[in-house]
């Protein structure tokens, strides 16, 4: 760290349509996290525009990005990050409390019910498989209806077996019009995707 | 967030951290006691002093035979105060309002074939003036009777209910050591105190109880209310100076009769509680303000440890305000737990004091409503800049911390 600025992403034009399903790939360090964090609207660039939904990002401010993350954007991440004192409900939850809608407990329901995880509800994370907790999280992802689900490397602690049951839920999903940004090192991953964005060195690569 | 959610997840970091929550609370549980015994100790004395002076009325002294030795334990002869001490007394002290003389002693009553054993105070009726007593039924003896040494009796309310039940007892007669008695008077409820039962005594006058039930010749008691409090210290002064005279004691010998002042007792009394209160309220502060740099400290040691769950938090949509209120909070059930432990164990030490303390403890809504706020309080300060701390992090930082 110190030092003066570093650029890490530059002249990155890009547009993702609604329903979409693409994949960013890149080596360590080409700035595909960074993308990341300004899609998932936890970071903001600091020169250029980003539009979500035709919303400017890019100037609004901490509420507003808060908002936008909690009711456009569902994030799956490669170590689940799941509340570890909390139940699989409870984490999923999560995302209605600070939405404030009450009632929360039934459409907590309905998510674990599509990931097909309705009987271990009641669990905590320590007591899931991997691919139980990853289908926890996409549950949390997905309990709002966000139009856009963003994966860093969703399958990345995963057996591979366990990793295609989670990219099938990717797919269905999809199937059913949400758009689906995935970072991934595995071209395996990147098969599922109608397109991939090569990223290197905080550029986009044809 | 509803506010439930929060609290759920406050009480669950409690469960999880038992050991080092509870010492946490510590200095929160001995501060908020503190603060109510404190309160306690001090509104008893208040009260104490308020039921003192309706007993014993205001600026009044007691003579008493003997001398005054460590403390209030009584050496000598007992039979040095006489009538005409009292008599004497009466007629050569300036400031006097009145004055009685007491003899009293326990003694077994009856009544047809009923027994009581109360306690016979043989006396003049400028006592009921000194004492605040009050007579309910019939009139209470007089100076006729006192010189003619009548067998009367004024019964207290408790007499009256062991002896006669609800029947009627002015005009009856009752045996007080074999002698019979006609009851002329019965006597207001004052009400048990923590100290005695005043309403559990027979007044006759102290003629009677000198000749015909104790056979003695000598007073165990002179009460005496001074007409206003400037004059007490001239009428101590004149008190020792005639009985001194009059029992012919030698100058710088020690005078054989001690003289009581409640008005000074009870100043005594109330600059200990006062000692004791600041001490307190010492304890009180020092507890509260440790209390809460421990909850301070340990409120940043858990946003380090959760900084992930904040990350998390914030990804899933909760804002910079919801990440405050839900460590303010946290940091709130920490020392409004401590806080009701507190005023528990201040309760209970309250109790503890009354028993075996000689100070009087009273408990107010107020004292523990305080409590209660302190200790919110405590929470509020010392919570707002740990809590601000996790509501500042980074989400993305917060996300990649191991």
């Amino acid at each position: 760290m110190g030092g003066g600025p570093v650029e890490v992403l530059s002249s990155v034009d890009l547009d993702i349509k609604k329903g979409e399903f693409v994949t960013i790939m890149g080596p360590s360090g080409s700035g595909k996290s960074s993308l990341m964090n300004i899609i998932g609207c936890l970071d903001r660039p600091t020169e250029g525009s980003y539009s979500l939904n035709g919303v400017r990002v890019d100037s609004m401010d901490e509420d507003s990005l808060a908002a936008a993350r909690n009711r456009n954007i569902g994030f799956v991440f490669q170590s689940f990050n799941l509340l570890a004192r909390h139940t699989a409900i409870e984490n999923v939850e999560l995302p209605l409390f600070y939405a404030g809608i009450d009632g929360s407990e039934a459409l907590a329901k309905e998510a674990l019910k599509e990931v097909g995880l309705e009987r271990r509800m009641k669990h905590r994370p320590n007591e899931l498989s991997g691919g139980e907790r990853q289908r926890v999280a996409i549950a949390r992802a997905i309990v709002l209806n966000p139009p856009i689900i963003l994966g860093d490397e969703p399958t990345g602690n995963l057996d591979s077996r366990t990793g295609k049951e989670i990219m099938a839920l990717f797919d269905g999903l999809h199937a059913k019009g949400t758009t689906l940004i995935l970072v991934t090192h595995d071209p395996n991953v990147a098969a599922y995707s109608q397109r991939v964005i090569n990223i290197k060195d905080g550029k986009v690569v044809l | 967030m509803l506010f439930f959610q929060i609290l759920r997840t406050a009480f669950r970091g409690i469960v999880a951290n038992k050991m080092r929550t509870s010492l946490t609370m510590l200095g929160i549980i001995i501060g908020v006691g503190a603060i109510i015994a404190m309160l306690s100790l001090g509104e008893g004395a208040k009260q104490q002093v308020i039921e003192s002076m309706s007993r014993f009325g205001t600026n009044v002294l007691r003579v008493r035979p003997g001398m005054a030795r460590m403390g209030h334990v009584r050496t000598g002869r007992v039979e040095t105060l006489t009538l005409d001490d009292a008599e004497a007394l009466k007629k050569e002290v300036p400031g006097i309002r009145f004055l009685s003389p007491v003899v009293a002693s326990s003694i077994q009553v009856k009544y047809s074939n009923r027994n009581a054993g109360t306690l016979i105070t043989g006396t003049t009726p400028e006592y009921i003036e000194i004492n605040n007593f009050k007579v309910a039924e019939g009139s209470f003896f007089e100076q006729t009777d006192i010189k003619l040494a009548r067998r009367v009796a004024a019964i207290g309310s408790t007499v009256r209910k062991e002896l006669f039940g609800e029947g009627p007892a002015v005009g009856e007669e009752m045996k007080i050591e074999g002698q019979t008695f006609t009851v002329i008077a019965v006597m207001e409820t004052k009400g048990q105190t923590s100290f005695s039962d005043p309403d559990d005594q027979i007044f006759i006058p102290v003629t009677t109880s000198q000749r015909r039930v104790f056979f003695q010749d000598y007073v165990n008691d002179i009460n005496i209310q001074v007409e206003e409090a400037s004059l007490i210290p001239s009428v101590k002064e004149g008190i020792e100076r005639v009985l001194r005279d009059r029992h012919r004691i030698a100058p710088g010998a020690e005078s054989d009769f001690t003289i009581r002042d409640f008005t000074e007792m009870m100043m005594a009394m109330q600059e200990t509680t006062r000692t004791f209160t600041v001490l307190l309220s010492g304890i009180a502060a020092v507890s509260l303000l440790v209390g809460g740099i421990g909850v301070m400290n340990i409120m940043l040691v858990s946003v380090t440890e959760r900084t992930r769950e904040i990350g998390i938090r914030m990804a899933v949509g909760a804002r910079r305000k919801d990440i405050l209120r839900q460590f303010l909070i946290e940091a709130l059930v920490i020392t409004v737990s401590g806080g009701l432990i507190g005023i528990a164990s201040g309760v209970a030490i309250a109790s503890l004091i009354s028993r075996f303390g000689e100070w009087d403890t009273v408990i107010t809504f107020w004292s523990i409503a305080l409590g209660f706020c302190f200790s919110a309080l405590v929470g509020l300060v010392f919570g707002i800049y740990p809590a601000r701390k996790a509501s500042l992090m980074d989400p993305i930082e917060a996300l990649r911390y191991e």
